[in-house]
């Protein structure tokens, strides 16, 4: 168990930058998922935290130690491969207990460690098969226990559920997070769902273009996204994004979004806003904020009368896109209220809940 | 790895059954037919041959009558035919081995050079295979010369004493090998390139977190995973120097004084030089029941294992 420490990390693949640039404390036995789109550079930092990439210049820290020049063998890590990477030759047992082996464990200790983390797994009876043998959620559950026999000073997870199918990774995504808390070790976690991000993360690193983007808990980057990216990446459906103008409203900000829709910035907001009175910026609401009219529209809301484009029910909620301007706004409503697509409906849009954009930056005002 | 269990898939609908059974029975015989031409092929050139040589080891030596297990009987009783048999074990089974270790050792090596220049190795490491061996083999014959020869010369100047390379029944054999080994590793290394580069790199990567170094990636990944491929590159190669001709036929002509004779050269010169074909029949069908008994012991493990990985 140990904390991790990323100073100033970067890798060039020959002359392209995979990485450019990053700082990360991670704190002894936090949970710690690093998302973002293909070729942000998740991996490749997971795997120079693993040794299995060496950093072009940077410190990286295990514990006290700066590991920077150990091989992977010797920084007592653990991975989860995203195709698991079982050895195919060597049953289940073997597999788990390999580690184990080369460092020249007692076989009873061994044999304790492997049947302990086979309890856990729920994998006891499976340990005299072979990986072929398997399904896909079982040679999952071998990976991990492979992980955990070796008790390290961190699990290294790199996209370890994405090659499982919808059902079963929900599945999975618990029973990580179960394992989680039966064994508390420092764990950096790589994916590019960002719903596994929300759900298994203690702080999520929202990562872009080989750089940081946000560093947070789960309800810190849904609610106070710091830029544009991390604004559209976390949430799904994701938030709208408008380009807009602030005018003076006479006694309020409003948010001009075309020429008939203007919606007005409520009175807890205006100071931070008026700087940028008159200036174009990117207006984002979520579709979880624009909802159907109940009666009296609360304080701090706004309402307004759409044409519906497309309406998607899905059960618990029904979607709702409409075009302002040329661009196509979703919103979440209740079924029950939904109207059908063409038809006039009258939406509430929760203006507390807006972030607005400086285009120039991409940075959230 | 991806495709679990799906081979006992057995029992179909018992009432579709007679159907089935009528169609496949339909199928295997327009299968049949479409293989029959190369049946005939494959009869006509490995299944006559076999059987006229088995009907020649039963003829006399001026091929007139029939003398059922004469021709064995004799073989039996002389030593150069045990000679012979203990030789050519000796010649294919260490020459096996040492063309094996050299191609998994350069094949290791040449996995390991970057992508890029990999190519350039590949082929150069392959020419001692390409050129035909009796040509090669000519060129080593006049490196192994008694009193011209290159490496003589290098043992002179280094105030070596002098070899006779070809003379000395043991070091006629360590060259007979020699070459053998040099013009057939090239085979075994870009076969167990083509293993190695079909081990996936995770695997090692795994290894490598596990805390396995070099050595223990090669004997506990690499080994096991390139099993089947090693047994049957060596079966065949075995069947193949089992059966040499060429390289002994140039180096040593079998001597000293038949010391380096394997079959395929005795064989060679008791029927043409001999003028008892049959008796060279007889010497060559020995390699059969040998090479049966390797392929066996194999191959035993080979199909067992075959989709494993």
């Amino acid at each position: 168990m140990a904390q991790v420490a990323l100073r100033n990390i970067v890798k060039m693949f020959d002359k392209t930058p995979a990485v450019q640039g990053i700082d990360l404390d991670i704190a002894d036995r936090e949970f710690i998922v690093l998302v973002g789109p293909s070729g942000c550079g998740k991996s490749t930092t997971l795997r120079m935290i693993a040794g299995l990439e060496e950093a072009t210049s940077g410190e990286i820290y295990i514990g006290d130690q700066l590991v920077n020049d150990v091989p992977p063998k010797d920084r007592d890590i653990a991975m989860v491969f995203q195709n698991y990477a079982l050895y195919p030759h060597m049953t289940v047992y073997e597999n788990m207990s390999f580690g184990l082996r080369l460092k020249k464990f007692p076989k009873q200790e061994i044999k304790q460690r492997v049947e302990a983390a086979a309890q856990i797994l729920d994998i006891t009876n499976l340990l005299d098969r072979r990986p072929k043998a398997l399904s896909g959620g079982q040679r999952q559950r071998v990976a991990m226990g492979r992980a955990i026999v070796r008790n390290p000073k961190v699990f290294l997870f790199d996209e370890p559920l994405s090659n499982l199918d919808a059902k079963l990774r929900v599945q999975m995504r618990t029973e990580i997070k179960k394992v989680h808390q039966k064994v508390t070790t420092t764990t950096v976690y790589v994916t590019h769902d960002q719903v596994e991000a929300m759900t298994l993360a203690d702080r999520v690193v929202v990562m872009n273009a080989g750089r940081i983007e946000q560093i947070g808990p789960p309800n810190e980057l849904y609610h106070n996204p710091k830029t544009r990216f991390v604004a559209g990446f976390i949430g799904s459906p994701a938030m709208n994004f408008l380009p807009a103008r602030i005018v003076n409203g006479g006694s309020n900000l409003a948010i001009r979004l075309s020429e008939k829709l203007s919606l007005p910035v409520p009175e807890s907001r205006t100071a931070r806003y008026k700087p940028y009175i008159d200036k174009e910026i990117v207006f984002g609401l979520r579709p979880e904020d624009i909802i159907e009219k109940r009666g009296a529209v609360p304080p701090g809301s706004a309402a307004f009368d759409v044409q519906l484009d497309v309406v998607e029910p899905m059960g618990m909620e029904t979607m709702v896109y409409f075009i302002v301007d040329g661009i196509e706004v979703c919103g979440r409503v209740n079924p029950t209220a939904a109207k059908e697509a063409g038809e006039n409906m009258d939406l509430v849009a929760d203006m507390t809940h807006m972030h607005l954009i400086d285009p120039a930056t991409d940075q959230v005002i | 790895m991806a495709d679990a269990v799906v081979s006992d898939v057995k029992t179909p609908a018992v009432g579709r059954r007679v159907g089935r059974r009528s169609v496949s029975r339909h199928r295997s015989i327009v299968g049949f037919l479409f293989a029959l031409p190369l049946i005939a092929v494959i009869a006509g050139l490995v299944v006559y041959p076999a059987g006229y040589a088995i009907h020649l080891a039963t003829l006399n030596k001026s091929m007139q009558h029939f003398v059922g297990f004469d021709n064995f009987r004799f073989l039996f009783k002389r030593n150069t035919f045990w000679m012979v048999v203990e030789q050519s074990c000796l010649f294919a089974v260490t020459a096996v081995i040492f063309k094996a270790v050299v191609g998994f050792v350069v094949a290791h090596f040449v996995h390991n050079i970057p992508q890029k220049g990999q190519r350039k190795w590949r082929g150069m490491l392959l020419v001692p295979w390409v050129i035909p061996p009796a040509m090669s083999t000519l060129a080593w014959l006049w490196l192994f010369d008694p009193s011209y020869s290159a490496f003589n010369w290098v043992f002179a100047h280094l105030g070596i004493p002098q070899v006779a390379w070809l003379g000395n029944a043991y070091w006629a054999r360590f060259c007979v090998i020699l070459v053998n080994v040099w013009v057939g590793s090239p085979f075994f290394m870009i076969m167990y390139l083509a293993a190695l580069k079909s081990v996936p790199e995770q695997l090692h990567e795994a290894a490598a977190i596990d805390g396995a170094n070099w050595l223990q990636k090669i004997w506990y990944i690499n080994l096991p995973m390139m099993r089947n491929i090693i047994q049957i590159t060596a079966l065949f190669s075995l069947i193949v120097t089992f059966a040499n001709f060429d390289i002994v036929k140039i180096l040593t002509n079998g001597g000293p004084v038949d010391q380096t004779h394997v079959f395929g050269t005795w064989a060679f010169t008791l029927a043409i030089w001999g003028n008892d074909i049959p008796l060279g029949a007889s010497v060559s069908l020995f390699m059969a029941p040998i090479l049966a008994v390797a392929a066996f012991f194999i191959l035993r493990n080979v199909r067992k294992r075959g989709n494993e990985a």
